[in-house]
């Protein structure tokens, strides 16, 4: 397959191969949309079959550091649709700074997941066989406010109560938990290599108005995971907050 | 097929938008809203979805084709979601799951 | 022959995508980003499958001569079925048609270089082979013995095989899957030549075109759920274990949303092929072209809303099962338009019995059967008597291996002298299909009566009564065997020994039989600009056939 400038060989102008990609884009963004439909089905069934577990699970979140990271990935889908248009209108420095931006929001996201996901793991809230709803109310940690961990402790056992077997289908908000965000961490770290790859691109001064179907199509996929995360965040945090 | 540039004022008039809703979907969380409370939950996560389509993804200034790969997306996965649930909610509703007895097999 | 208009010495084009050299040897094929390169490579790959799913299967029915099972202990048994299912549907019967006829058709036959993404075709079939790896790995390492529908709880907690690395095989060729399908569609829509129109292109380019919707709507769907199941057993999860509060039933369901539209994978392809065929072989313009490329997509879509007949003695609600049922009929009416447009482009057509056409009539009658006791399965209350039953396996092999096979064997036979450029010995091929055909009938007939009868499936045992008809299911697996090695081995012997076929030997229209056998690497000389009609054997000189004249001298000659 050879290629002239940006053009392959198959192709017969650079209009063509760019609507050939983007439309390559488009359609692969349909397989993911029914891919997290698989998931966002799972979830819709368990969570009518189990609320009680999954509004207590939903409140073990923590709503700051789950809000905080939802306005951190709108601000890094701005930085991209801007980094777009900087190609577009032929600003070179622009695009570097920000696809680097977007870079540096992306990478501040995963870094906040982690965080989550270690206080989930000192909780024992990691389904398996050490998982308890109980444990972490009765095991304070360091920097827990304790105020909050009675009414913590409140909550879990009322919801003892009203379903005594809180511990397996609590599991089940929890697989889902780890499984959806996991899932979708993962589509950000792969918009992570190809953010990267585009930086690359950028200091070469590759992208021009003539020719930026990479960033274009980058920016699509990253804007996808930004939508997935609008929905994920109501379905995972927001469950019972009311109560 | 000349392309369409999205200036930086609407970019920015989105993120606002998104920023807003956002603030919303929280706030409305600790409403009691009864069983309204999901519905106003994903009805403010679609609105925000539908405008990142629009605008950051440049669905509004698409060609047709683009857009109707949108839909038929939207489509398919209200095909899964309706049919399937549509099984769930006309089962009879005495019926419960058995209670937990674990097995491992390793 | 003495009136034959080709020229009598028909010689190889000295360029071709075959001789071509890029790079050296081996390495020439295996990086290759050539669409027939890549089509032969998967051709290859899926005869492995094809072969390992055909001795699994011969291995079944031995076993089954005697009521007491003559050949494995039954755990063995479950394995060798399920193995047989796995290998044959996501490895073999998937791949075939699409990967392969259409990876090397389709940029072919709307005139373009090469399809929309020739990197991403490489790569899918790399992971194709990363996916079949796996499964291997499974089927040497202590099988898989859950049934290829991977019923949970039984693959997620109770199965002592490897289900781990099956489902971690199945979730990777998704993949392939998916990026064959969005390659088709990519390239269907922006890659066409000037003049060729939607209403001019190949019905077996509509037909895959309906084929790539169901990959990639289907396909991420199953993915995900074996994903799920596989999570669900590695990590002791419960999202379909009952016993930690989870749903089977939620299983089957996300499985059949993919796994009932992807027996159109298999089969849409196929009547593709047989599109293609049958009007070539009457000499006459297909019956209804818009009919038939409609059809493809209804049964694309409608596909997509009758999952659930797979699941109506599972506990799922009577409404929607009666829902089901009713929206599974809908499926007959387009697969029927098929059949009629097929059956009247036949009526007063000057049809020649050429070895693809033998096929291709074949399909349809195995194609008829399968497709109406289809019919019977999508009633409610039949099917609560027939289910499980050998009725199904009837059934579905009918569908697949009567249809999809045929018509895969049926197009190997038709664009052979295109992918070679050779032909094969004709009276031979004849043969075949009809020993093909007559062994398939022998085969699967007497298992519709022993399902009616009550034999279920998947058991290692029966009934005394049932041993004749199951020897003479037995007895019909051996002949279609040899259906199979029959073609196989004048195939192969043809790309040395075979006749020179020229770029258009049946005489055909479509675009891809305007260029040499074998093509170039870049397909045409000049890019080809369309100002026919599909299928109009009127109007086109170039074919050698005046108007309204009888077929002409078989290609083959007499031999």
């Amino acid at each position: 397959m050879h290629r002239t400038g940006d053009l392959y060989g198959h192709f017969q102008t650079l209009e063509q191969q760019k609507e050939t990609a983007t439309l390559g884009m488009w359609i692969f963004l349909v397989t993911e949309v029914l891919f997290f439909g698989g998931l966002f089905l799972t979830y819709t069934i368990n969570r009518s079959a189990f609320s009680t577990a999954f509004g207590i699970g939903s409140n073990t979140l923590d709503i700051t550091l789950g809000a905080g990271n939802t306005v951190v990935l709108i601000m890094s889908s701005l930085t991209m649709a801007m980094a777009v248009w900087s190609a577009q209108v032929g600003k070179k420095k622009l695009v570097s700074i920000f696809l680097i931006a977007t870079l540096g929001l992306g990478t501040v996201f995963l870094g906040v997941k982690a965080v989550e996901y270690k206080q989930k793991f000192d909780h024992h809230l990691i389904p398996g066989h050490g998982f308890d709803m109980k444990y972490h109310p009765a095991h304070p940690m360091a920097r827990d406010d304790l105020k909050e961990l009675a009414l913590e402790k409140k909550e879990v056992d009322e919801a003892f109560a009203v379903d005594p077997d809180i511990n397996f289908h609590g599991q089940l908000y929890f697989s889902l938990y780890f499984g959806m965000t996991g899932l979708h961490a993962l589509h950000m770290i792969v918009g992570v290599g190809l953010l990267i790859w585009l930086i690359t691109g950028s200091f070469a001064g590759r992208f021009t108005p003539q020719y930026n179907t990479p960033v274009e199509i980058v920016g699509l996929y990253w804007h996808f995971v930004d939508i997935v995360w609008i929905y994920l965040f109501p379905l995972l945090y927001l469950i019972d907050r009311h109560r | 097929m000349s392309e369409h540039i999205v200036s930086p004022k609407v970019y920015i008039v989105i993120f606002a938008s998104l920023m807003l809703g956002t603030g919303l979907t929280v706030w409305a969380a600790f409403q009691n809203f009864h069983q309204y409370n999901i519905v106003i939950a994903l009805g403010i996560a679609t609105i925000k979805a539908t405008l990142v389509v629009l605008y950051f993804m440049h669905a509004r200034y698409s060609p047709g084709r683009t857009q109707l790969v949108i839909v038929c997306s939207i489509f398919w996965l209200a095909i899964m979601l309706a049919l399937t649930l549509a099984d769930y909610d006309t089962r009879p509703h005495d019926i419960t799951l058995a209670a937990p007895q674990v097995f491992y097999c390793v | 022959m003495s009136n034959t208009p080709l020229t009598p010495d028909l010689e190889l084009p000295d360029e071709h995508y075959l001789n071509a050299t890029y790079g050296s040897g081996i390495r020439s094929w295996l990086l290759t980003t050539d669409h027939k390169r890549i089509a032969l490579l998967y051709l290859a790959s899926v005869t492995v499958f094809f072969f390992i799913g055909g001795v699994l299967a011969t291995m079944i029915r031995i076993h089954l001569l005697t009521p007491g099972g003559a050949l494995v202990t039954p755990e063995t048994y479950n394995k060798l079925f399920t193995m047989h299912g796995v290998a044959m549907i996501f490895f073999f019967l998937i791949p075939s048609i699409p990967a392969v006829f259409g990876n090397f058709l389709i940029p072919l036959m709307i005139g373009a270089k090469d399809l929309a993404f020739p990197k991403i075709n490489l790569l899918s079939w790399y992971i194709y082979l990363i996916g079949g790896g796996f499964v291997l790995y499974s089927f040497s390492t202590g099988g898989l013995d859950t049934g290829w529908t991977f019923y949970t709880p039984l693959s997620s907690v109770y199965s002592n095989s490897a289900v781990t690395p099956a489902v971690i095989g199945i979730f990777i060729n998704g993949f392939s899957s998916i990026l064959t399908g969005l390659n088709f569609i990519v390239t269907i829509h922006t890659m066409r030549a000037p003049g060729m129109t939607w209403f001019r292109l190949p019905l077996f380019a509509w037909a895959h075109y309906a084929t790539s919707l169901v990959m990639i709507l289907g396909t991420p769907v199953v993915a995900i759920t074996l994903l799920l199941a596989g999570l669900e057993r590695m990590f002791h999860l419960g999202f379909f274990n009952p016993a930690l509060g989870g749903d089977p039933i939620l299983f089957q369901h996300l499985f059949w949303f993919y796994s009932h539209p992807a027996v159109y994978i298999m089969i849409l392809p196929a009547m593709g092929v047989v599109s293609e065929i049958i009007p070539t072989f009457a000499r006459k313009p297909i019956f209804g072209y818009s009919f038939i490329a409609g059809s493809s997509i209804a049964i694309a879509v409608i596909g997509f809303l009758v999952w659930a007949h797979h699941m109506f003695v599972t506990g799922e609600s009577t409404y929607a099962a009666l829902t089901f049922s009713f929206l599974s009929y809908l499926v007959a009416i387009p697969s029927a338009v098929k059949v009629f447009n097929w059956t009247s482009t036949l009526y007063k057509g000057s049809i020649s019995w050429d070895p693809p056409m033998v096929y291709a009539l074949g399909f349809i009658g195995l194609f008829v059967i399968g497709g109406l006791t289809g019919l019977f399965l999508a009633c409610l209350g039949l099917d609560i008597h027939i289910h499980d039953t050998y009725f199904v396996v009837a059934h579905f092999h009918y569908i697949m291996v009567g249809g999809a096979v045929m018509g895969y064997v049926g197009g190997l036979h038709f664009w052979w002298p295109k992918i070679t450029g050779r032909l094969y010995p004709k009276s031979l091929s004849q043969f075949a299909a009809i020993i093909l055909f007559v062994g398939f009938n022998l085969t699967f007939f007497p298992q519709f009566i022993l399902g009616y009868l009550g034999m279920p499936r998947r058991y290692h045992t029966y009934p005394p009564e049932f041993q004749v008809l199951n020897v003479l299911s037995t007895a019909g697996a051996s002949i279609l065997a040899l259906g199979y090695l029959l073609p196989m081995s004048y195939l192969i012997w043809s790309m040395r020994y075979g006749k020179v076929a020229g770029p258009n030997p049946w005489p055909a229209t479509g675009l891809e039989w305007k260029t040499d056998s074998p093509p170039l690497t870049e397909n045409f000389h000049v890019t080809p600009e369309v100002t026919w009609e599909p299928y109009d054997f009127q109007n086109r000189p170039d074919l050698g056939l005046a108007a309204g004249a009888r077929p002409l001298a078989p290609a083959h000659g007499d031999d």
